[in-house]
């Protein structure tokens, strides 16, 4: 790793490139160990049951990028499959329910960003607020699982797109990749983008750069709130119910991939591609772990917890020999 | 030119912080096509016009014209986009982006949304070539120097087309070359018609290129003046509220007592750093290191402290070989570095006063044992008062400070450990004339109880004032060293420099 480091790569992709072999050693060592582990499908397969967990942890790479936090991202997805469940039992057309679960995800969002704009309130306590909101407007809803039979959902959680071979891969994974697409393009070419940089780099410096500091905050919060929401259908798309119990502690997930992916927590440095990294590790630990059998999936937990340690050394080692 | 009606006109400015009036009843009158100089000590509410003028803070009273319309900005962005372009007085960019970004984010040049990376790196590189640089400018800003990002800082308030280029303290890091440079621009701005508020505590500088001067005394106007009527002494009197007599008394310096060798270093160098050089400091003398930018000052007080690894070469101490591998060790040998960067490497501006002060004393005492309260009080008093650290109040917030007040936190904190050596890089970057010759007069009093110092300044003259010996260093090489008797002179200096110690 050592050889890496220095004039070969420029130092802000190392961490990327770690995730990256990381997940190459991993997925290679389960190869090795299990039977039909070697396969693409298997990939694929972590792709399709964590597109939801992709599509909420691109949001809250914005909003670590800002050097912020959003701790209401779980309570934002569980918040949306009910709306979804419930509006759909009453007979509302999916379109218009989607538009709507969508609508109240970016506007919970932006209040958010707000509080935390306007009165300067710290961004983990702003959007710990919101997570207590979000929950608790779930069971106001219904406390129980409501069940969803809508066709269209039905079809989202059914229909295999092929690839051809054997493999296939659901919508949710389409619509994932495409918001990871959209993303990383506004993150890298466009002006919106770079003021996510500049503000998580020194937000005092960007403010005197004459950067629009206030709409960038609101707009990586509104953002994430969007990304909950999406996450939520999807994964209402996978689970076919709401309910106010889904996605408990989803938020630590989103935060561990986006870290594992080697983005800082201070904020101003990292990349899309490392989130989505992150979430593939975090997935491709379940699977190991499915196929070890004898594991409890509390393994999961523990090793996710060991490679957070190991992500946030390396970047104090990195980020301390900046000079 | 005085006919011409004022592009921006300050009328009764009033801006109060807790406990602290920073600005009463001032006004302002900038012309087109001038360049006016801003003057006060440290502290005297300079970047707080600017910041009052510029959006960052609302005024508590009066008007500001603009183009004889009155205006108001609520953030530094309304204030660029009416046409006034700024440079703050510490650096203030984005480490994390490239040079590029820092020069144009904001205004970069975009297709349907989506940023021209290329043509923005080519207008980065034209606009930074104006100022004679040539940068990488794809690497990210942290991995150049100070000057280099405060040069950069300057090519991005070019960027805007403004009619008003406010510039607070720009050159304060920067070496002769850069200022030449920055003040050729200047004068080709002002040909145009742009109108140019600056902040220097150099006063030959001011002289060079000001047409007119305001000057402000603890926060109140002390008045306008065009440059040519007033002499320096008048200035600085108007400044200081005393004479300059007072201040000049600092004689020849005595030859150091010398009694031995405190350091020596033989062959140290660091690859990529600087190259190995030799270099003896004996107690009680003031060495100079004398060079221009990324000439490699800096890397030898690194070097000295241990905050760089040597590559090669050793180091004795009191003839004793010793490893400075790290600062902590350097510092229980009892060297002390005070650094350039006070914004990255130095003061914690959320603490106060105080706290900043006695934190490496602490450190080297360990933390298990606290200075008591009381012993802090006293340490710390004495070095508000010598050091004039104004407002006089230990308990004051760092961040609240003017620069130049924080750069003699800093410097207090150092001073406070006596150390047998002390590594002092500018330290009087962006001080005032009364307490530069404040510092001074402490760093020969110092060298005098026998303590030895190692200076590094851009100003030469600075540096042949308080130096038995002069280093002079160029491409990260020691090129000569000086002794400083009669016949070395800053012209002396320069031209070592220029022709790379081989006269
Ligand atoms: N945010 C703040 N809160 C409280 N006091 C402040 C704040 N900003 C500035 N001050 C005080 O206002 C006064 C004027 O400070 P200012 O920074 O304008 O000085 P200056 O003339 O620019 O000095 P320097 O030459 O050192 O840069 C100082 O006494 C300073 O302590
Ligand atoms: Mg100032």
């Amino acid at each position: 790793m050592t050889a890496l480091t220095g004039a070969v790569v420029p130092r802000k992709y190392l961490p990327v490139l770690v995730t990256a072999g990381l997940f190459l050693a991993m997925f290679i060592a389960g190869g090795t160990r299990y039977e039909g582990f070697f396969s693409a499908q298997v990939v694929l397969n972590v792709f399709i049951d964590n597109a939801f967990l992709l599509v909420v942890a691109v949001g809250m790479t914005f909003v670590i990028l800002t050097g912020g936090i959003d701790l209401s991202v779980g309570s934002m997805v569980a918040l949306a499959t009910m709306v979804a469940a419930v509006l759909l039992n009453a007979g509302w057309p999916p379109v218009a329910v989607i538009v709507v679960v969508l609508l109240i995800g970016a506007g919970l969002g932006l209040g958010m960003g707000c509080m935390i704009h306007f009165f300067e309130i710290q961004p983990f306590i702003a959007t710990l607020a919101g997570m207590f909101l979000a929950r608790g407007l779930c069971y106001t809803i219904g406390t129980d699982s409501i069940p969803i039979t809508d066709p269209t959902f039905t079809a989202a959680a059914q229909t295999q797109v092929p690839l051809g071979g054997e493999l296939w891969i659901s919508p949710s994974v389409l619509i994932a990749v495409a918001v990871v697409g959209i993303a990383a393009y506004v993150l890298h070419q466009t002006r919106f983008g770079r003021t996510v940089y500049a503000t998580g780099g020194n937000e005092q410096s960007a403010r005197l750069m004459g950067l629009p500091v206030a709409r960038t905050k609101l707009g990586v919060y509104t953002i994430s709130g969007f990304c909950s929401a999406l996450g939520g259908l999807l994964l209402a798309f996978y689970m076919l119910s709401g309910y106010g119990l889904h996605a408990v502690g989803l938020e630590l997930d989103a935060i561990a991939a986006v870290v594992i992916g080697g983005t800082l927590l201070t904020g101003g440095s990292g990349f899309l591609i490392g989130t989505v990294l992150g979430v593939l590790i975090l997935g491709l630990i379940q699977t190991v772990i499915s196929f070890q059998g004898t594991l409890s999936s509390w393994w999961t937990k523990i090793f996710v917890g060991l490679l957070l340690g190991a992500f946030i050394l390396l970047q104090r080692v990195i980020s301390g020999r900046k000079k | 030119m005085t006919s011409a009606a004022p592009i921006l006109q300050l009328t009764g400015i009033g801006k109060q912080f807790p406990g602290v009036t920073a600005l009463d009843d001032v006004d302002l009158r900038v012309l087109p096509g001038e360049v006016h100089a801003l003057m006060g000590e440290n502290g005297a509410g300079k970047s707080t016009l600017i910041k009052v003028l510029t959006g960052v803070h609302p005024a508590d009273s009066g008007t500001i014209l603009l183009d004889s319309r009155e205006v108001t900005f609520g953030s530094p962005l309304d204030a660029q986009q009416a046409g006034i372009s700024t440079v703050y007085q510490e650096v203030n960019l984005c480490p994390n982006l490239s040079v590029a970004e820092n020069v144009l984010i904001g205004r970069e040049p975009r297709r349907f949304g989506r940023i021209q990376w290329k043509a923005m790196r080519r207008r980065a590189a034209e606009r930074l070539a104006e100022l004679d640089l040539d940068l990488d400018v794809t690497a990210p800003l942290s991995q150049y120097s100070l000057a280099i990002q405060q040069m950069v800082a300057i090519a991005r308030a070019l960027e805007v087309k403004a009619r008003v280029l406010v510039l607070d303290e720009p050159t304060s890091s920067l070496d002769t070359g850069e200022v030449e440079q920055l003040f050729r621009v200047m004068r080709t701005l002002k040909e145009q018609g742009v109108a140019i508020l600056f902040v220097s505590h150099f006063l030959d500088q001011v002289y060079e290129i000001a047409d007119r001067m305001t000057i402000l005394r603890n926060g109140r106007r002390e008045g306008d003046y065009p440059t040519g009527e007033l002499s320096q002494v008048e200035l600085i009197a108007k400044m200081i509220g005393r004479d300059l007599a007072e201040l000049e008394r600092l004689e020849e310096r005595p030859p150091a007592r010398t009694t031995g060798t405190l350091l020596q270093a033989d062959g140290l160098g660091r690859t990529g750093g600087i190259e190995p050089f030799s270099l003896t400091i004996r107690e009680g003398e003031v060495v100079g290191l004398a060079g221009l930018l990324g000439s490699g000052r800096t890397e030898v007080a690194r070097l000295l402290f241990g905050a760089d690894h040597a590559t090669s070469g050793s180091v004795t101490l009191d003839g004793e070989p010793v490893s400075l591998r790290t600062p902590q060790i350097a510092m229980t040998h009892k060297i002390a570095f005070c650094p350039e960067d006070r914004k990255a490497d130095g003061l914690i501006p959320d603490l106060t006063v105080r706290e900043n002060v006695v934190l490496a004393l602490q450190a080297r005492r360990g933390w298990t044992r606290p200075i008591p309260r009381e012993q802090q009080a006293q340490l710390v008093d004495r070095y508000i008062k010598a050091l004039k650290i104004s407002p006089a109040n230990p308990e004051q917030l760092v961040r609240n400070l003017s620069g130049g007040n924080q750069q003699k936190v800093l410097l207090a904190r150092w001073l406070i450990l006596e150390p047998r050596l002390l590594i002092l890089d500018e330290p009087t970057r962006g001080i005032d004339v009364g307490a530069k010759a404040e510092i001074q007069r402490l760093v020969a009093e110092l060298s005098d109880g026998g303590m030895a110092v190692l200076f590094i300044s851009a100003e030469l003259e600075e540096v042949l004032r308080l130096s038995h010996k002069v280093g002079v260093l160029r491409d990260r090489r020691l090129i000569a060293e000086l002794p400083n008797d009669d016949t070395l002179t800053t012209e002396v200096l320069m031209q070592t420099i220029a022709s790379g110690g081989r006269s």
